[in-house]
């Protein structure tokens, strides 16, 4: 499978120029790019692994490609993802988030059904590499 | 206005003794008011009968949606009468609209309950809409106050913790309604559910008539419906949603039918509008203390928000709706098959969304308005969309909009699954190339076909709808035209 997650994941996989251009236009904005990564892909797991803090001063991309592939040399067979925070009043929240490594295989996830009575179901997703302990999870 | 205008009777006596009195006389029309800051401001446009004046006819509206009756009553004497009348304090000629006349009203913040739109609507529009001396009246715009808008809730969830939720950002949302909107049983609703989240779709949504009937109770749709959400949400490891309608004749039959949906795990429920601003408020309410995306379909609303002269616009809809708590409501596409021209249309996606919204005559905003924090309602476009006017979407209706491509998904030649993935690389090729610098209004036709090359569902998308648009005139749009600014 291919997880779907971020701005961007139906498009073919970024390029370094990609993500240089993305990055610049959410620093255009005004926003603080991140770069994250985790082994736990799950919808619902918010916090990814930061790789070091929001880059809040930072003018250009060209520094956020070059995080990133420091990050793919200790984690490049993970998720790797950049993301922009905007601390604009109203907002104060993420604008941007874009997924810009994955590992070789994507095995994806189980969808455990629990039998209820009156035929509800409770559902729960486990991702199947999440099977293994951290940092054991992609090869 | 003019020297003909009645003058306000201020000696008590001849104020007061029994008869029958022009509204303007008895206090309703005060051209020399200035609005506090408390007050809450209504628009209306007004068409007086023939040879009834204008300013009668606005000191009219006062009086019938503040505290007058027909004739002079005594007991008025016995309250703080002055604080409790509504005052009209400007009546202008409507632009190009011989007959038509634009009235500002005031009203005094204690005419109103708290958190009320209930109480607020049967002031503004209770009895005054019949009113004889008017051939027509029309809602136009309101202008509420902090103080008041402090009373109300808002939003359950907001655009923010929305997105949050569902860990989507910097794109639009991708729905669709299932089609047909009527007939499918549980199972079959439900595969059309799975195939549109699986192929890329963020929503799928009941249609607005789509509460219990025979040939598909609720649970059941509701079992199935949450089925495909995980599935999909399995297949793509996304958070994925289907809006529930739990629209029904009780308050006590929705509550039920939005808890079986809260236990079986979904992330939203939908209302309809017909249901009432009170039982709006308080599903807003139950989604506030219950975690839960509330979404709000307009069903209803052209038969009185479309016409010109006679209802109540749709901004002032919006407004009151992001009072009440709603999190979606639908705004209107521009390009699709249902009424809203651009400038009309980003005046009601400003009141969603916006923190403050500064007067824009052009977007028929006629007040500056304060949101005082409340949260940001999600416009939702549906109706005769697809992926061909991706550029156009993304151009006048922003980041933070739910496109829902209904037939634009279903309809697809190769299947429901391809459809959604034909709108999803759409979406984020042109939110990909807007955000690289490029012009999408002139270079979306070849931002799409560029990224239809790698993606044949969107070139089968392009193929099959190519040539269709909606394009007529519209019935609602605004009233002044932008000037341009004249540099000294």
């Amino acid at each position: 499978m291919r997880l779907t997650q971020g701005t961007f994941s139906f498009l073919p996989d970024f390029t370094d120029e990609d993500i240089r251009l993305q990055a610049q236009y959410a620093i255009d904005q005004g926003w603080a790019v991140s770069v994250e990564w985790t082994d736990d892909p799950h919808p619902r797991n918010t916090y990814w692994e930061m790789w070091g803090h929001p880059m809040f001063d930072n003018p250009d991309a060209a520094a956020v490609v070059f995080e990133v592939n420091e990050c793919r040399k200790e984690h490049g067979s993970k998720y790797i993802r950049v993301i922009a925070f905007d601390a604009s009043p109203g907002w104060e929240s993420i604008r941007m988030s874009f997924i810009v490594n994955r590992p070789a295989e994507e095995p994806g996830f189980r969808l455990v059904r629990q039998e209820g009575e009156g035929r509800a179901v409770r559902y729960t997703i486990q991702s199947y590499a999440a099977d293994r302990p951290e940092g054991a999870r992609y090869a | 206005m003019n020297d003909m205008t009645p003058q306000t009777v201020t000696d008590a006596k001849k104020r007061y003794s029994a008869g029958v009195m022009k509204y303007a006389q008895m206090g309703y029309w005060e051209p020399d008011y200035t609005p506090k800051e408390t007050d809450v401001i209504a628009l209306f446009r007004i068409t007086p009968q023939d040879g009834v004046d204008e300013v009668e006819a606005a000191a009219a509206v006062a009086g019938e949606s503040s505290t007058a009756t027909w004739t002079v009553v005594w007991t008025d004497r016995l309250t703080n009468c002055d604080k409790y009348r509504a005052k009209a304090y400007r009546v202008d000629p409507v632009p190009n609209a011989p007959g038509e006349f634009f009235a500002y009203i005031a009203y005094d913040l204690d005419l109103f309950e708290p958190g009320s739109i209930a109480n607020l609507t049967a002031s503004i529009i209770g009895n005054v809409f019949g009113f004889k001396p008017l051939k027509a009246l029309r809602l136009e715009d309101m202008r509420l106050p902090v103080a008041y808008v402090k009373t109300f809730q808002g939003p359950a969830t907001g655009i923010v913790v929305e997105r949050e939720r569902l860990n989507c950002y910097g794109r639009p949302l991708l729905g669709a309604t299932v089609k047909p909107k009527l007939g499918l049983s549980g199972r079959n609703y439900g595969r059309v559910v799975y195939e549109a989240l699986k192929g890329g779709l963020d929503f799928t949504k009941d249609d607005e008539n789509i509460n219990s009937q025979p040939f598909m109770h609720w649970r059941d749709r509701f079992l199935y419906c949450m089925e495909a959400v995980n599935r999909a949400s399995a297949a793509t490891g996304e958070v994925k949603g289907t809006y529930l309608n739990v629209t029904a004749g009780t308050m006590e039959e929705m509550y039920a039918r939005a808890e079986f949906a809260k236990s079986l795990g979904s992330v939203i429920v939908m209302i309809d509008l017909v249901i009432g601003y009170t039982a709006i408020q308080s599903m807003a309410k139950w989604a506030r203390d219950n975690d839960m995306i509330l979404h709000l379909h307009r069903a209803g609303h052209s038969t009185y928000t479309r016409q010109r002269s006679h209802g109540v616009s749709f901004r002032v809809i919006a407004k009151w709706m992001r009072l009440a708590g709603v999190d979606h409501l639908h705004a209107g596409t521009v390009v699709g098959k249902l009424e809203g021209d651009p400038a009309t249309t980003k005046g009601y996606y400003d009141i969603f969304r916006e923190e403050r919204n500064p007067m824009a005559l052009e977007n028929g905003v006629f007040f500056d308005q304060d949101w005082a924090s409340l949260n940001k309602m999600m416009p939702v476009a549906s109706g005769g969309i697809h992926a061909g006017q991706m550029h156009q979407l993304l151009t006048y209706l922003g980041e933070d909009v739910v496109l829902q491509f209904g037939g634009g998904t279903i309809g697809h030649p190769h299947g429901i699954a391809a459809g959604a993935t034909a709108n999803r690389v759409a979406l984020e090729a042109m939110v990909y190339a807007r955000n690289a610098g490029r012009d999408i209004w002139n270079e979306g036709e070849d931002i799409l076909r560029d990224a239809a090359k790698t993606c044949t569902p969107l070139k089968q998308a392009l193929d099959t709808w190519k040539d269709v648009t909606f394009d007529y005139a519209s019935t609602d749009a605004p009233d002044f035209a932008p000037t341009p600014e004249v540099s000294a």
